[in-house]
């Protein structure tokens, strides 16, 4: 398991977790922008690998992706990203996130010495569930890497138990059942739900989809161990195309204002 | 009797076809995905489910559909004894049909009250529209604006069945675009909605259960073809852009080895040119909605876009079990262009009196061709798996036609 990831939910208080697409809007423009959400103390970071169908990803994630991809974005420069942030930080885990076609085309055993080479700490496929996952599992695991696994509204209790057997690192709640950047979970639901699976492991829960602002972060963060916000940085990206530094200095402010609401 | 190594058996328990099929999908959907394979399991040995099948296949579909004796081609090509299965004469013109009654009445036992559904040319938003009227389910389609462009007939049919249409604007605004939006919309309202896949392709069970489905026509050609010849014929040849039509024709036979069987994909504007939809002569395994399958993609794996003039070819994957059944030699892959397409097209049209979709075109481009090199005691089966009613303003544009 991930030394990375470990250490950083042993310290005290709730993590906040970024998700961007590698590459998007381009490879440099990317970086400045991760080390911008880093700068501002955000706990882990989550790269997406841009992929030509993200089934699982609503407009603003889809048109994410579309940009990075014609930006001409490979797989190869993503594990750029990540060498570019292992340099100037040592200490925070950075997972990737993506479709499994990108891993298999790489291949299992490639792929995931590529990310030890780099330093990716865990990775976060969407299309790839514990029926499918035993050998990637076996290959992360060899080289220290989490395979964290995804649970959603619709897992039942018995899909439960398969899922936390092979779990490490974290769990993923998807608060919602749907695709990324839509509606917003009920709280009360979603408590009851993150308070059930906590019965039955005793792994850190992070909470993600449908995590918009300061306020989400605010209420998510008090039952959670954490929580991912996503498509809400990725507007700023698409709404501030023109204006590199305007966009920069809005990811800037709102990923603080994020952080300052997050529960200690 | 259950043969030793039978082709007819897989996939496997999860969903293999040798190392292809399987499921991949998000957390959201498996819960449901493994409940709809559970349901199939029960109806599959269910003899009221078959029963009531079996009575809208015959008195709403219009099965069985008519074994022809292509004579003229057959004479023209002066080679083997051609027959067309004639399955674009089933009710909404295609072959589709089969599959979605089954599931219709699969999504039906399970109590779902909405029906979602991808489609290309139009044909199987066709079906399952019609399907939904039938039981008073309403049904979305999603349909690439692209292919909303190229088949209006298609489109209009549909809105007069009651179907809302969803046009797709992504990626390349095709088939596989459709997909994503259907699963997108399918794992937003996974505890209501039935997805009625249209080809067989997907997530474990999609691809057995829609090549079970449409099995029905390979079980009646065999019938057919003894009654008319009184033996098996020699090859069989199907068009494939995911593949359910080949598979419904060849299932039934993949055991009786002496069958020769071709597929037909779609060559585009040429397999050199890169803008096709062969996806295992020009492409490689990968992972894409929801089955590790051979697609069309790039070399850092993403997937390309496809072309082809037919819109029901257009998608730049392919049904697991056609990787299966390719890896395994037990058919052969085969590919006609735009252009021999439509030449077979026309050919169809004034040798039989017959207008073919552009699809089943695609295979008959092949038969003129091969047809040389069989001798005239041969006997071929080719599906015919749909009318071209919905292609004519695709062929007028293409001939440079006014209509």
């Amino acid at each position: 398991m991930s030394k990375r990831i470990k250490k950083i939910f042993e310290i005290k208080g709730k993590k906040l977790i970024t998700f961007t697409t590698g590459g998007d809007p381009d490879l440099n423009t990317s970086l400045e922008i991760l080390k911008t959400i880093i700068n501002n103390g955000i706990d882990i970071i989550e790269i997406g690998m841009p992929f030509s169908d993200p089934m699982a990803d609503g407009p603003t994630i889809q048109e994410s992706s579309v940009r990075s991809l014609a930006n001409g974005t490979k797989i190869n420069d993503i594990f750029e990203i990540v060498m570019n942030i292992r340099e100037l930080n040592s200490e925070i885990p950075i997972i990737l996130m993506g479709y499994y076609n990108s891993i298999f085309n790489l291949g299992i055993d490639n792929f995931t010495s590529k990310c030890a080479e780099t330093g990716v700490d865990g990775l976060i496929i969407v299309d790839l569930q514990p029926e499918e996952d035993s050998e990637l599992f076996t290959k992360s695991k060899e080289r220290g890497i989490d395979l964290i696994r995804l649970i959603t509204p619709t897992t039942d209790h018995k899909r439960l138990i398969t899922i936390l057997s092979n779990a490490s690192g974290f769990l993923y709640y998807v608060t919602v059942t749907g695709i990324t950047g839509q509606n917003s979970a009920n709280i009360e639901d979603l408590k009851k739900s993150v308070n059930t699976i906590r019965s039955s492991t005793k792994l850190p829960i992070v909470a993600g989809f449908g995590i918009k602002n300061r306020n989400d972060v605010e209420q998510i963060s008090t039952f959670t161990d954490g929580v991912v916000v996503g498509s809400s940085i990725i507007n700023i990206i698409k709404d501030n195309l023109n204006d590199k530094y305007k966009m920069i200095n809005k990811i800037k402010i709102f990923t603080k204002d994020l952080k300052e609401g997050i529960k200690e | 009797m259950t043969i030793k190594n039978s082709l007819k058996q897989l996939p496997n328990e999860k969903g293999y076809f040798g190392s292809f099929g399987g499921r991949y999908v998000s957390e959201t959907l498996m819960p449901l995905i493994l409940e709809v394979e559970k349901e199939y399991n029960k109806i599959k040995n269910d003899n009221n489910f078959k029963k009531e099948l079996d009575h809208y296949m015959k008195t709403y579909v219009g099965r069985p559909s008519p074994l022809f004796f292509a004579k003229r081609i057959t004479k023209d090509l002066n080679g083997p004894k051609i027959y067309f299965k004639r399955d674009e004469l089933n009710h909404t013109g295609a072959h589709k049909i089969n599959n979605c009654m089954g599931q219709i009445l699969l999504a039906k036992r399970m109590g779902k009250k909405r029906i979602i559904a991808e489609t290309g040319a139009g044909q199987h938003g066709v079906a399952t529209a019609t399907v939904c009227a039938l039981f008073g389910l309403p049904c979305i389609v999603y349909m690439g604006e692209k292919d909303i462009k190229r088949q209006s007939p298609n489109v209009f049919r549909m809105k007069l069945l009651g179907a809302e249409i969803r046009s797709v604007t992504t990626g390349s605004k095709s088939l596989k675009d459709a997909m994503n939006e259907a699963l997108r919309d399918w794992v937003t309202n996974v505890k209501d909605t039935f997805y009625i896949i249209g080809t067989a392709a997907g997530p474990h069970p999609y691809p057995a259960m829609v090549r079970d489905f449409q099995s029905v026509i390979g079980e009646e050609v065999r019938e057919q073809i003894l009654d008319a010849e009184n033996r098996l014929p020699d090859l069989l040849i199907a068009c494939i852009g995911g593949g359910s039509n080949a598979l419904g024709l060849f299932h039934e036979f993949l055991d009786d080895k002496q069958i020769e069987m071709i597929a037909v994909e779609a060559a585009g504007h040429g397999l050199e040119s890169g803008a096709h939809a062969a996806s295992l002569s020009g492409g490689k395994p990968g992972i894409l909605h929801g089955n590790k399958t051979y697609l069309l993609q790039s070399q850092d794996g993403q997937i390309d876009e496809a072309h082809s003039i037919s819109a029901g070819l257009d998608y730049p994957g392919i049904g697991p079990e056609h990787s299966y059944l390719f890896e395994q030699k037990r058919v052969q892959y085969m590919s006609a262009t735009d252009k021999e397409a439509i030449e077979a097209f026309q050919y169809c049209c004034n040798l039989e009196g017959i207008i073919p979709a552009l699809e089943p075109s695609h295979a008959l481009a092949v038969l003129k061709k091969i047809a040389k090199h069989y001798s005239k005691d041969k006997i071929v089966v080719m599906n015919m798996c749909g009318r071209g009613d919905k292609d004519i303003f695709t062929i007028a544009e293409e001939l440079n036609i006014k209509l």
